[in-house]
């Protein structure tokens, strides 16, 4: 019986093509080898997903609810530091939810680049010896935070009903485009700077400086009047606004932030959207194209 | 069984490294060509041509630094070779690290899906192995434990069942075959053995030279990132040995320049005689065999051994035994010396077997060695194999 296993396996490599093994240079070929790879690893990046969240709250009694008490934490010190003593929240109204939805959406971004940038470097044990697309170690990283993310915005829907300003308008739209927006341009950064990595050490630190300064660079504590009003429109303003991180947040403000409806904003807003989507695409595209190259040596350097 | 497809091709391929890279900004920007200059280069492989028939065992072998786990990484594609290409198809498993992704926090369940699912199995696929995974691995009650609380043995046990479960064409193997306790290592070899015959190509690197003439039906042997030979396994063995007695004279030599100890003896002639003093080459079941060992040591030489091996030709070695094992004293100090060793029954079965002698100091250095010293062949009439020849009678009883 096992003869004839035997040689069914042999007539079924026979018929096999011969392929030449790890990523491929071809920049459509090679994305699309690249993705069936990934499609391929799809349930072993749902367990990854897991095994970080897994990991991150190993052994402590209230596990996953720890994931909420930071972003709370951070939400009480902004509202009372920024919108109260410093008198932010006067012009802005139902300045708590402001603050949270921005935060939320920050959240996101800053788990996706920063776990994600990390994550090469940190599953070392596994790139060096096992044959995986390497992309799925940024993935998961990009998943967990997404995970995290669903579980402060269903915070955040709470907040909105609780203060009896239940966002239901056209406007909801603008929320998954949020979040798509953030989730791409991320994983775009966290693809790419998780490659450098491995070969320029410092990234992660330059990594963390660089993610404290784009956090103020966006209204997330204060308005985006505040900037209008100060920059009126100049093309430092633009620049301002060409800061997809800065559109996400605004966006999700548009969308959960019913309070502020009339309170100003950027002009043709869908349009800088739509060209930000497709920017960060492009971005995305690259940066995966970057990593397949720079991925053959990691085994090596690391 | 039809002629088998090549499962790996591998053409012109070589593998640089770069050595004391420097990793960080810092260094980039201030050391610029500075840091270039102290980069320096190294072949850990140069134009290797090789092609892997599907079913066959293959072991690569080659002493520390020779390449072979480089080659192994390349065919499973862990890393990218500078120059050339592999040609694979069907389905790989490389078992370089057992546990390679276990993580400590989670239970050995979660642990058992996430390394198959590393090593490429679907969730519906371990679900249907998970039992026999577990039965393998012998550690039902530890199952729903976290991995950290594992004992080392029981963490490779459970990470070499997972592997083995894997569904592959082709398996990789570097050095991890000899985890676990006794019966586990048993049932490891057994799975290998059913690998081969259902028609999986094996791949493994290993020191030991008896696993390779035991497994493989061909040896890759790598010196200095060469290929320095393909071919029967136990050709490749005694190639390998003869490299490492040729580098030890280096070695020697390279010390007596140095004006050191200088060379410290040798050995100047094996014989292997019948009792009355006559060359034997073919005993018979159950003959004798003396081997007569002629030395010559320096004057630095104070106390010293010999001993004296027997190897099958395929390297699996049959019998060894030296003078300190045996409680015996040889005469101390410089000069002529003989040796002689009696064994009056030899009981192996057909085959030729290989006899390594070895001098070295008590306590200390090989002073020198013979791989093959001499060589000679059992004739036996009965029926049976294996190494030792047993006398058997059958007897029908229903």
């Amino acid at each position: 019986m096992q003869d004839t296993d035997a040689q069914t396996r042999m007539e079924r490599l026979a018929q096999l093509e011969l392929k030449p093994v790890g990523p491929q240079r071809g920049l459509v070929s090679g994305t699309a080898s690249s993705l069936r790879d990934i499609y391929r690893y799809r349930e072993l990046l749902t367990l990854l997903v897991r095994r970080e969240l897994r990991a991150r709250y190993k052994d402590s009694s209230l596990g996953f609810t720890w994931s909420l008490f930071k972003p709370i934490a951070q939400l009480v010190i902004y509202f009372v530091v920024i919108g109260k003593f410093l008198g932010a929240a006067r012009n802005v109204p139902e300045f708590a939810i402001f603050v949270f939805s921005g935060l939320t959406m920050w959240t996101l971004f800053n788990e996706i680049v920063g776990g994600g940038a990390g994550a090469v470097v940190s599953n070392s044990g596994l790139v060096k010896k096992v044959y995986l697309p390497r992309e799925v170690f940024p993935l998961s990283s990009v998943g967990a935070a997404l995970v995290n993310f669903g579980i402060q915005f269903l915070v955040v829907v709470a907040g909105t009903v609780v203060a009896g300003s239940v966002p239901w308008s056209l406007d909801l739209l603008y929320v998954p485009v949020a979040v798509a927006l953030v989730v791409v341009f991320g994983t775009a950064l966290a693809l790419l700077l998780s490659a450098v990595n491995v070969y320029l050490r410092d990234v992660q630190h330059l990594i963390e400086i660089v993610i404290m300064i784009l956090f103020w660079a966006s209204p997330i504590v204060y308005s985006f009047s505040f900037v209008d009003h100060y920059l009126k429109g100049s093309w430092l303003e633009q620049l301002y606004l060409s800061n997809p991180v800065t559109l996400a947040v605004l966006a999700f403000q548009r969308g959960m932030w019913a309070a502020g409806a009339d309170q100003p904003f950027p002009s043709m807003f869908p349009l800088r959207l739509g060209i930000a989507l497709v920017c960060s695409l492009a971005l995305l595209w690259g940066s995966q194209r970057v990593f397949s190259r720079l991925e053959g040596n990691f085994a090596q350097e690391l | 069984m039809p002629t088998a497809p090549d499962i790996i091709t591998v053409t012109g391929v070589s593998k640089r490294f770069h050595l004391h890279k420097e990793k960080s900004l810092k260094g980039r920007l201030l050391g610029g060509r500075r840091a270039k200059e102290h980069t320096e280069d190294f072949w850990a492989l140069r134009d290797i041509d090789l092609s892997i028939p599907a079913g066959s065992t293959v072991g690569l072998m080659g002493s520390n630094g020779s390449g072979k786990s480089t080659l192994l990484k390349i065919v499973g594609s862990i890393i990218q070779p500078t120059t050339g290409e592999v040609l694979r198809r069907g389905r790989l498993a490389a078992l370089l690290e057992l546990g390679a992704g276990f993580h400590p926090d989670l239970t050995g369940r979660e642990n058992v899906y996430l390394n198959a699912a590393i090593l490429g199995m679907t969730r519906q696929e371990t679900d249907r192995h998970f039992d026999a995974i577990v039965d393998f691995s012998g550690i039902e009650s530890f199952i729903d434990t976290q991995v950290k609380f594992y004992s080392s043995g029981m963490y490779v046990r459970l990470a070499f069942a997972v592997a083995i479960h894997v569904d592959p064409d082709l398996l990789l193997v570097d050095e991890v075959l000899a985890v676990g306790d006794e019966p586990f290592q048993r049932k490891c070899m057994d799975k290998i053995r059913s690998f081969q015959e259902e028609g999986r190509t094996i791949v493994l690197v290993s020191h030991s030279a008896d696993q390779v003439g035991d497994l493989c039906d061909r040896a890759v042997l790598l010196r200095d990132g060469h290929m320095a030979f393909e071919g029967a396994p136990r050709d490749a063995i005694r190639q390998l040995r003869a490299g490492f007695e040729e580098d030890r004279r280096a070695q020697e030599e390279r010390r007596s320049d140095a004006g050191q100890v200088g060379s410290r003896g040798q050995i100047t002639s094996v014989e292997l005689l019948t009792r009355d003093g006559e060359q034997v080459r073919e005993i018979p079941v159950g003959g004798q065999v003396v081997a007569r060992v002629a030395v010559d040591l320096a004057d630095v030489v104070d106390r010293w051994m010999m001993g004296l091996t027997i190897e099958t030709a395929a390297g699996q070695r049959v019998y060894g035994i030296n003078t300190h094992m045996a409680g015996i004293d040889l005469k101390r100090g410089g000069g002529p010396h003989e040796v002689q060793f009696t064994l009056p029954q030899v009981p192996f079965a057909d085959g030729q077997y290989v006899v390594r002698i070895g001098i070295a100091e008590v306590p200390g250095e090989m002073i020198d060695s013979r791989e093959q010293a001499a060589t000679f062949t059992v004739n036996s009439t009965t029926p049976g194999n294996g190494v030792v020849s047993i006398d058997t009678d059958i007897a029908v009883l229903s």
